[in-house]
């Protein structure tokens, strides 16, 4: 599932450009709505690095979604003009310190210790944040202004501006799935998904796993980091929900959804749930049942989940043109 | 002037492995000199793979100690075992389904601890002609025996003093295991050491230089092939042939 075909990636470059042309047909709601899709793909694109690639089922992801968030709504809480450059490193580089901390103790452990101790770490996190008043408890915490991306003197992208905003993530989020296929695609990404293949195999070629699981862990939750970094400064609102399990929980049914080990899968998966959830309330008070309905569905009959139902009608397309196109000669 | 001795390249002494509470292994001694090509023969269940596994430290063993060169490697891990120049094939093919052809023999490429590096693709795959036609398909697409090519060209391709097959032919079609003691004699003959566990005496016997028959997780028996071949009473009493 990790190579990308050619009908896969023609299929890439429409869903681009059909983003790219959004907000100029789309309402001011949905163009935010969107923005707020895109910013939870990148949070659920780095989870697929773990799940759909590594083989890791993280089931505390959201906690650094909710540190990368939190980090920035507290240490640059009352600044006037934030240094976009500025918060962005350090934000980062503290929430893949987190990731290095947790995955260092997590990934001694293995399937089903591995999902509860992951589990325990972000429920830390989030009850540390929930009860403490100091950083908006329960509440969340406001951030007062929106990083300022300036090159010198000059301001290269106005973050307040909602068109600016729409397309500042849509780079950020073409750039994370640019990057992480890099990263597959090199000797390095082939030992995680030989490793969720088999890890005492890759053992046995010679090859420390836990070293590997362990980069592949600050990667995904760095990434997740930038997600809730994007999130704070969309919304200038963080809240502890942010790290709690129904959201890491949330994340997985997106992967699963749109199909693991992809990567475009979860952006699918994401986008799929969040329009559910907007579009379904508006014809019925059940639209939960509604919506748990299609999930069910799409698991039992598509296993490979939506990105492989387009594994396989670009592959039965393509299939089909190179007979006509036998056939004609 | 005499020359100093080398050190053999693998030594096992007095390996105790357990499964749970189960004593797999009593006390297994093994040894094997450079260039050297060596069965471990014995009914099912006796503790062969065991051995192998224990060697490798994918079973360790709760005592005894290993020495590779001289050294000693009883505490190394996994991975550091087999950068010392060690590669292993285990029964069940272990080719990565996930992955490419061409993927799953370039995640293997390195070189040797001693220098050794004249496995490269192009070698491997002149090796196998028939993994160069189906170098884009994925692991899971290949039959039986091509598994079974790729595992042993990925293991050429680290480059190894050691090669440990573990049931090389098991369940491959008769043309294919031909085909696959052919490249055992050839890997032979480029001087690196071979530790098999195969169940076909007839084609082992004569490709390796020493045997050893294990039972109930001891060795009952070690010795040169003529030896063995010479003894039809020690294929019944351990080989049941």
């Amino acid at each position: 599932m990790h190579t990308v075909t050619r009908p896969i990636i023609i299929f890439l470059c429409i869903c681009l450009v059909m983003l790219l042309l959004f907000p100029a047909v789309g309402s001011p709601f949905y163009t935010e709505l969107v923005t707020r899709i895109m910013i939870l793909s990148i949070f659920t694109i780095s989870l697929d690095l773990l799940i759909g690639f590594t083989g890791l089922v993280s089931f505390g992801h959201a906690a650094f979604f909710g540190i990368g968030a939190y980090l920035l709504a507290i240490l640059f809480n009352d600044v006037e003009h934030i240094n976009y450059w500025w918060s962005l490193t350090l934000t980062l580089s503290m929430t893949g310190m987190a990731a290095l901390v947790i995955g260092w103790l997590s990934i001694r452990t293995s399937g089903i210790y591995f999902i509860m101790l992951t589990l325990a770490f972000a429920q830390m996190c989030f009850y540390f944040f929930f009860e403490s008043p100091h950083f908006g408890g329960d509440d969340g915490i406001f951030l007062m202004n929106k990083p300022e991306i300036m090159l010198g003197s000059r301001q290269l992208v106005d973050l307040e501006n909602e068109h600016h905003y729409y397309y500042f993530v849509l780079a950020w989020l073409v750039g994370v799935y640019l990057f992480l296929s890099m990263i597959l695609r090199a000797p390095f990404g082939h030992v995680l998904i030989a490793i969720k293949a088999n890890e005492q195999r890759v053992r046995a070629l010679g090859y420390s796993t836990p070293h590997y699981k362990l980069v592949s862990f600050v990667i995904a939750g760095t990434i997740a980091g930038l997600a809730g970094f994007l999130e704070a400064a969309h919304t200038s609102f963080v809240t502890p929900a942010y790290l709690g399990w129904h959201e890491s929980g949330m994340a997985i049914m997106m992967v699963i959804l749109g199909g693991m080990g992809t990567l475009f899968g979860p952006v699918i998966g994401t986008f799929i749930v969040v329009l559910l959830q907007d579009f379904l309330p508006g014809f019925t008070e059940h639209w939960k049942l509604i919506m748990g309905g299609i999930i069910i569905g799409v698991v039992l009959f598509l296993p490979n989940g939506v990105a492989g139902l387009i594994y396989s009608l670009t592959n039965r397309l393509s299939s089909k043109s190179k007979e006509a196109g036998r056939e004609h000669v | 002037m005499i020359a100093p001795s080398t050190p053999p390249l693998l030594i096992a002494e007095g390996l105790h492995t357990y499964y749970g509470d189960s004593h797999i292994l009593h006390g297994v001694d093994l040894h094997i000199e450079p260039g050297e090509t060596v069965s471990l023969m014995g009914r099912n269940g006796m503790g062969k793979t065991t051995t192998l596994r224990s060697i490798i430290g994918l079973t360790p063993p709760r005592e005894g100690s290993i020495t590779i060169r001289g050294k000693d490697a009883s505490r190394l891990s996994t991975h550091q075992i087999i950068r010392q120049g060690i590669a292993f094939v285990p029964e069940d093919r272990g080719i990565f389904p996930n992955l490419s052809v061409l993927e799953n023999l370039n995640m293997a490429a390195r070189k040797g601890p001693t220098g050794r590096d004249e496995w490269t693709l192009e070698r491997v795959l002149e090796l196998f002609p028939r993994l160069g036609e189906r170098l884009t398909n994925m692991g899971n697409q290949l039959s039986g025996g091509e598994q079974q090519m790729l595992t042993i060209a990925r293991a050429l391709m680290t480059n190894p003093d050691l090669i440990i097959l573990d049931e090389a032919t098991e369940g491959l079609a008769p043309l294919i295991r031909l085909e696959i003691w052919v490249v055992i004699r050839h890997i032979k003959s480029t001087g690196i050491a071979t530790i098999i566990v195969d169940k076909d005496i007839n084609a082992l016997l004569p490709i390796c230089d020493r045997n050893y028959i294990l039972n109930k997780g001891e060795v009952v028996y070690h010795g040169k092939s003529r030896e063995l071949l010479e003894n039809p009473e020690l294929h019944k009493q351990f080989l049941g042939v």
